[in-house]
């Protein structure tokens, strides 16, 4: 009897903890709603057929317990049965899922006219690569790192002179404009991961890898890295601010470009 | 030594001895040390594995402490942090789970649930334990070299795991993949004999449908890691070389510390892809013996056949061949080809409709039950609970797009920790709780057994539920310390601690655990052959615990299944597989033969 009740008991906990809990989604601040509702239905579901189940085990405890003179039923199998729970679990896994794979495939689908960033990971820091004038992004590998190119940004590529380097920064993003992060690391895993936005990729190197947000709304939001990257990976933070456009064009102009990093170097070089 | 009596048709005559020559101890080392007795070799595989389990206990202790606790305890630093979850997380599913359902319930059950007098390849046998061992040992030796243990993370991920600024850098990691090596070489010795053994070992009637799925569970387990097992070992080679002699394999071009290391052209995430192709039918490898031992425990102590067998022998093969085709689903955010996340995401729900119909199967066996709430059965009991939270949770890791803000997270850590730690967990505690009597002829003490159970039920659901909110609230993983973070409130702290706290009280119990272990061996109470009153064979053997050999002069013949319980018209409520109800007894043994045999 008591072991029928503390089951019970697990469940209304859980429903309860669930219910009350105050350690829940951070507001969102990105287009990424529909994850956020592939999530809670996911909840549902789970949560009432674990509400169910547990319910239904521990009615089972107690109603058939050990008494005197009982003697247990014989069946080895039900065909109907099994067949019917077969098939209705199947439906709500279905269900499940098949709004899961569509919200992926916008997940993965970088939609036209979205801006690219570029994001590097390195121990244990990140840096921004913005496009310059032209809109474009030039090349860049870590072969080509060196002090002066910390992140191995290809001079030789006329798209990279004016690319905007934000080195140990905050990055800014324009709110309600698409953009994809195209993540790049240089030495080991990591992941940039805006609790917010709700994306996150891991960042490898010798790839390049992205995902893309529309900011929804403006604010400071903390970027962690959510990949295990060595002993500093705890410290690597960052901050992204998302801006109106006018803010965000007023923070963009004051950032270096990539051309003007490498001329003080050029100049010591020459002196 | 044996008589090879064989039928006109070169089977064995019925009833009569099997061709097995077994090598007979002739002193005490040979009977207790190098012994090739598989019920030896399973104690031995369990007090190792569990020896080595109290070591990733403490650890966990201490990452508990520093997570509620920052700075509280001065000598966990970020490297001993990162070095602790290591070893805690190679240790559990390896070194434990792996070594104690296989190694130990595989040797100690296989042969006796099938009417077998030892494993077909006895001599392997013993050598795998002793490979196991030493493995074991080289994975404890990483305490003591320089530099310690490696802190790459359980995952082992290239390119951070051989990289400076990793802990263990420096010998740790070659330590652990040489470990792991070990491992896999004694495994595949004791996994061929469990895989011959249940095939070709088995008594006379003994057909693969009467099995017990506990043997099912460990049969089909076992074929999963002999196939899983060597992507883990040319994985863990490859990145010893990328260690040792400088190959490139998993390490791109690589600028750290900011000079450009001699690396380039290999790829980091093909480890991931050899890990994980391990590493996900390492959790069925871990779950289908737990699966197979819970249905047999859930029917002898609710006196009913399983529901279903049939359902349950194919969802576990089910189960096993579609663990290969899901490995990435623990790569949906590691940067591979997001396309294939539409693949894993299809593999990974559909696994779960075989899960769930078991699930279904063992509450419908309790339902019109005679349930008997002995110790064994409130751990089966306990592992439902558990495993359904587990498993439902993986519902929302498996589906690629709602894995993207959970990934990473702490959400991860409780789901893993429910469905494949405390789940197969308990149920090897309600195993051991179970076959303790047979192994020691005493039986474990039920109050001190009751308390360990609802201090571990219930202390651990305090410590992963919970965790999982957390993770909602995008709180990341192998975090050394959380520090100022905006998003996470002070309450978030609070609840940590509540964790921390409720770790230590289960951990706690599980010294209650081994005081029960060890002073039930002298003063337990005496069980007799069958204190379950069980149907299976193993409670069958003439002596208890059971001899070297087994069976005495004659193998037990089967004639029916493995659940036979509370049939209708029969004299009691169990029918042992060997009893031939209603027909006649088997005939009287041929002494002759018998007397040969001993």
């Amino acid at each position: 009897m008591l072991i029928a009740i503390i089951l019970a008991l697990v469940v209304v906990g859980s429903v309860l903890f669930h219910v009350l809990s105050p350690w829940w989604f951070t507001p969102i601040a990105s287009n990424w709603r529909y994850i956020d509702d592939t999530i809670s239905f996911t909840f549902w579901i789970t949560g009432v057929v674990f509400a169910v189940v547990v319910l239904f085990l521990a009615y089972c405890v107690w109603r058939f317990r050990h008494q005197p003179g009982r003697r247990a039923a014989y069946e080895p199998e039900n065909k109907r049965l099994e067949t019917w729970l077969a098939i209705v679990t199947g439906i709500g896994v279905a269900a499940m899922l098949a709004p899961g794979l569509v919200v992926w495939g916008q997940f993965i689908t970088v939609p036209a006219g979205a801006s690219a960033i570029e994001v590097v990971g390195q121990q244990w820091q990140w840096a921004y690569r913005l496009p310059g004038k032209d809109g474009q992004l030039g090349t860049a590998d870590t072969r080509a790192v060196t002090a002066e190119n910390p992140l191995g940004v290809n001079p030789d590529d006329p798209k990279s002179l004016d690319d905007v380097i934000v080195q140990g920064g905050e990055l800014h993003l324009p709110v309600g404009k698409p953009v994809a992060l195209l993540l790049r690391s240089i030495d080991a895993l990591h992941n940039f991961y805006v609790p917010e936005f709700r994306a996150k990729m891991d960042m490898l190197p010798g790839s390049v890898t992205y995902y893309w947000v529309t900011p929804t709304r403006t604010g400071t939001f903390e970027a962690l890295c959510a990949e295990l990257c060595g002993v500093g990976h705890p410290y690597m933070r960052g901050t992204v601010i998302v801006d109106t456009e006018t803010d965000y064009q007023a923070w963009l102009d004051q950032q270096q470009t990539f051309e003007q990093m490498l001329a003080p170097a050029t100049t010591s070089a020459l002196e | 030594m044996v008589d090879l009596t064989h039928g006109a048709d070169g089977h064995a005559a019925p009833g009569h001895d099997e061709e097995l020559e077994l090598y007979h101890p002739t002193n005490w080392v040979t009977k207790y040390v190098f012994s090739q007795d598989a019920k030896v070799i399973a104690i031995q595989y369990g007090l190792t594995a569990t020896a080595i389990g109290l070591v990733a206990l403490v650890l966990s202790w201490l990452m508990r402490i520093q997570l509620a606790y920052p700075g509280l305890l001065a000598f966990i630093d970020a490297d001993h942090y990162y070095q602790f979850i290591t070893m805690h997380g190679m240790i559990m599913v390896v070194y434990l789970l792996t070594a104690i359902f296989l190694g130990g319930f595989g040797n100690y059950l296989i042969p006796l649930m099938l009417g077998a007098r030892d494993m077909m390849f006895p001599y392997l046998n013993m050598l795998s334990y002793w490979i196991y061992l030493l493995a074991v040992l080289v994975l404890a030796a990483g305490f003591f070299v320089p530099g310690g243990p490696t802190g790459a993370g359980w995952t082992l991920y290239p390119p951070q795991a051989i990289l400076a600024n990793t802990p263990g850098q420096q010998w740790g990691i070659i330590i652990m993949l040489v470990s792991l090596m070990l491992f896999i070489i004694g495994f595949t010795m004791g996994g061929l004999n469990y895989v011959v053994t249940v095939l070709q070992g088995r008594t006379k009637g003994m057909t693969l449908m009467r099995m017990p799925l506990t043997i099912w569970g460990i049969f089909t387990a076992t074929v999963m890691a002999l196939l899983a097992f060597p992507a883990l070992f040319v994985g863990a080679l490859m990145m010893l070389f990328d260690r040792l002699l400088g190959t490139s394999f998993f390490m791109p071009s690589i600028v750290a510390m900011g000079e450009q290391l001699p690396t380039g052209g290999g790829s980091p995430i093909l480890f991931q892809h050899l890990f994980w192709f391990f590493g996900h039918p390492e959790v069925y490898i871990v779950a289908l013996p737990a699966f197979g031992i819970v249905s047999d425990l859930i029917s002898t102590h609710a006196r009913k056949n399983i529901f279903g067998y049939r359902m349950m022998v194919w969802a576990i093969v089910v189960i096993g061949a579609l663990s290969f085709v899901v490995w990435a689903h623990h790569m949906y955010v590691s940067g591979m080809n997001p396309g294939f996340g539409f693949f894993f995401a299809t593999t990974t729900l559909i696994i779960a409709v075989p899960t769930a119909l078991k699930v279904y199967n063992w509450v419908l066996t309790l339902w019109r039950g005679d349930i008997h709430f002995t110790v064994p059965m409130l751990f089966a009991l306990g592992f439902i609970v558990t495993f359904v939270n587990g498993g439902l949770t993986g519902l929302f890791l498996g589906n690629v797009v709602v894995d993207v803000p959970l990934s990473d997270t702490l959400f991860v850590v409780a789901h893993f920790h429910m469905v494949m730690g405390v789940a197969p967990i308990l149920v090897i505690f309600g195993a051991i709780y179970h076959w303790y009597p047979k192994i020691t002829g005493r039986m474990l003490d039920a109050t001190l057994g009751k308390i360990h159970f609802w201090v571990t039920f219930l202390g651990a659901y305090a410590v992963f539920f919970p965790m999982h909110y957390l993770g909602l609230l995008g709180m990341p993983r192998r975090y050394f310390e959380m520090g100022e973070t905006a998003f996470v409130p002070p309450s978030a702290h609070t609840l940590n601690e509540f964790m921390t706290i409720a770790a230590l009280v289960v951990g706690a119990a599980q010294m209650l655990f081994l005081f029960n272990l060890a002073w039930s061996l002298r003063h337990g109470k005496e069980a007799g052959g069958n204190p379950w009153r069980a149907t299976t064979l193993e409670w069958q053997t003439p002596e208890t615990p059971p001899a070297h050999g087994n069976w005495g002069p004659e193998l037990p013949v089967v004639y029916r299944w493995a659940y036979d319980y509370s049939v209708p018209g029969a004299d009691r409520d169990f029918l042992p597989q060997n009893d031939p109800w209603p027909g006649e007894p088997a005939p009287a043994p041929d002494t002759a033969v018998a007397e040969g045999a001993r």
